[in-house]
């Protein structure tokens, strides 16, 4: 089970980030628990200074942009 | 099985130069005819007089919306592309270790290039001091990088010229200095929550990601996409607001409340800007027709400066990592930095 974090305190960006990953999810067709990470401490503990953070299976996969949902969908098949 | 339908579920591209060459030839074309096209409308369709208050207003509100819309299309995709370049991170990486004084002008300095969003001002405050940054210098990059944003920029510039638009910044630049400094050297840092103190040197620095061009070009559009369509409401409701100003206001009543006679009228102006915060664009075409009424130029660059600078927003959100009372300090220090640029360019500028 893959596990996606998005980072950030609940603006709009964040929103449609986890919008993009729940999108990207269904189209890389894999399973997945997509966790939100609202707590500024726990966001900055991962280094992200810029919001929304995208973090595929501990591994940061963006941050201060909103990547499309294709985007997504690819770094979770490349694995 | 994932491949393919990873391919299907794209749309065609067109091959990226050939888009950008349409794009910038017609918006080349949209710049050349507007201002004519304006002017016929008003004055030959609508058979308005020229120099009649109704005409004037018209003319100035068809000329205003599409040129704004223009350059807020045109200048802040380029500006974010560049800005793109440019992360908090990036920036974290190059103040570490600096000298105060280098430091602070290099926060200052970058915090003019780097796109700021609120929602990220607790992370990046917690990661420059985590990162072992002097507190003075995380303030100076507070204070320029809202203050000076790609929006005002592409204002100014388009409505009021080049040099009012670098003044602007420059001024900028300078209140965030000078203000990082004095904040520094005020040893506030037990006002700063003592969890952000705790995590100092438990974070390594961040990975770099590298975006591709396509990347980088879809997300400028995309946000100044985003930015014009949250904006526009606010634009037009101030462009017609100009459009009055500029077709009926009194130029005496202006030069009454606003202008030099008037001692109060830049600490008023800052005081109206304070809650104005998202509608930043919005006010410049008020401003505009302002200063074509008289407004004094100090007068003018405090009121832009305050709406950005001086926002409750941001420090309810700062609340977060630090107290009330280096809140206080913050915006006093910032307002004081805005008055004095006010009054002085109202007294070089006469």
């Amino acid at each position: 089970m893959r596990k996606i974090e998005v980072l950030g305190p609940g603006c709009a960006n964040c929103k449609r980030l986890e919008a993009n990953a729940h999108e990207a999810v269904a189209m890389a067709g894999v399973e997945a628990e997509i966790v939100k990470v609202t707590d500024y401490r726990e966001i900055a503990a991962h280094g992200i200074l810029s919001t929304p953070g995208l973090i595929i299976d501990g591994v940061i996969r963006s941050y201060g942009r909103i990547p499309s949902a294709g985007d997504i969908a690819l770094w979770l098949t490349e694995g | 099985m994932t491949t393919l339908a990873l391919t299907r579920g794209r749309r065609p591209h067109l091959p990226l130069p050939l888009l950008l060459a349409v794009a910038v030839t017609a918006w080349l074309i949209g710049w050349l005819i507007e201002a004519p096209l304006a002017g016929w409308i008003s004055f030959d369709l609508l058979r308005l007089e020229h120099g009649s208050q109704l005409g004037e207003a018209v003319a100035f509100f068809l000329l205003d919306v599409p040129k704004v819309l223009l350059l807020l299309l045109g200048i802040v995709t380029v500006v974010t592309l560049i800005r793109g370049f440019f992360s908090p991170e990036r920036v974290r990486s190059a103040l570490v270790g600096r000298g105060l004084l280098a430091g602070t002008v290099t926060a200052a300095s970058f915090g003019v290039v780097t796109p700021f969003c609120s929602c990220s001002a607790v992370p990046l405050f917690i990661g420059f001091v985590e990162a072992g940054i002097p507190l003075g210098v995380t303030f100076a990059f507070l204070i320029s990088s809202p203050m000076v944003n790609e929006v005002a920029l592409v204002l100014l510039w388009g409505l009021f010229g080049p040099w009012i638009a670098l003044l602007y910044m420059a001024c900028g630049l300078v209140v965030a200095i000078v203000g990082g400094l004095i904040i520094g050297r005020l040893g506030l840092e037990r006002y700063v929550e003592d969890y952000v103190w705790a995590m100092q040197g438990t974070v390594g620095p961040g990975i770099e990601i590298k975006l591709t061009p396509e990347q980088r070009l879809g997300d400028a559009w995309r946000y100044t996409k985003d930015l014009v369509r949250k904006i526009t409401p606010y634009l037009l409701i101030g462009i017609g607001i100009g459009a009055l100003i500029h077709g009926y206001a009194p130029t005496e009543l202006v030069a009454a409340i606003g202008g030099r006679s008037n001692p109060l009228a830049v600490p008023l102006v800052v005081l109206i800007a304070i809650p104005l915060y998202s509608n930043a664009a919005g006010t410049i075409p008020i401003v505009q027709a302002l200063l074509g009424k008289g407004l004094p130029l100090g007068t003018t660059l405090a009121f832009m400066m305050s709406i950005t600078a001086i926002s409750l927003p941001e420090f309810i959100i700062l609340r977060r990592v630090i107290r009330w009372q280096l809140i206080a300090v913050f915006a006093t220090v910032v307002t004081i930095g805005i008055l004095i640029v006010g009054y002085m360019f109202n007294v070089l500028v006469s």
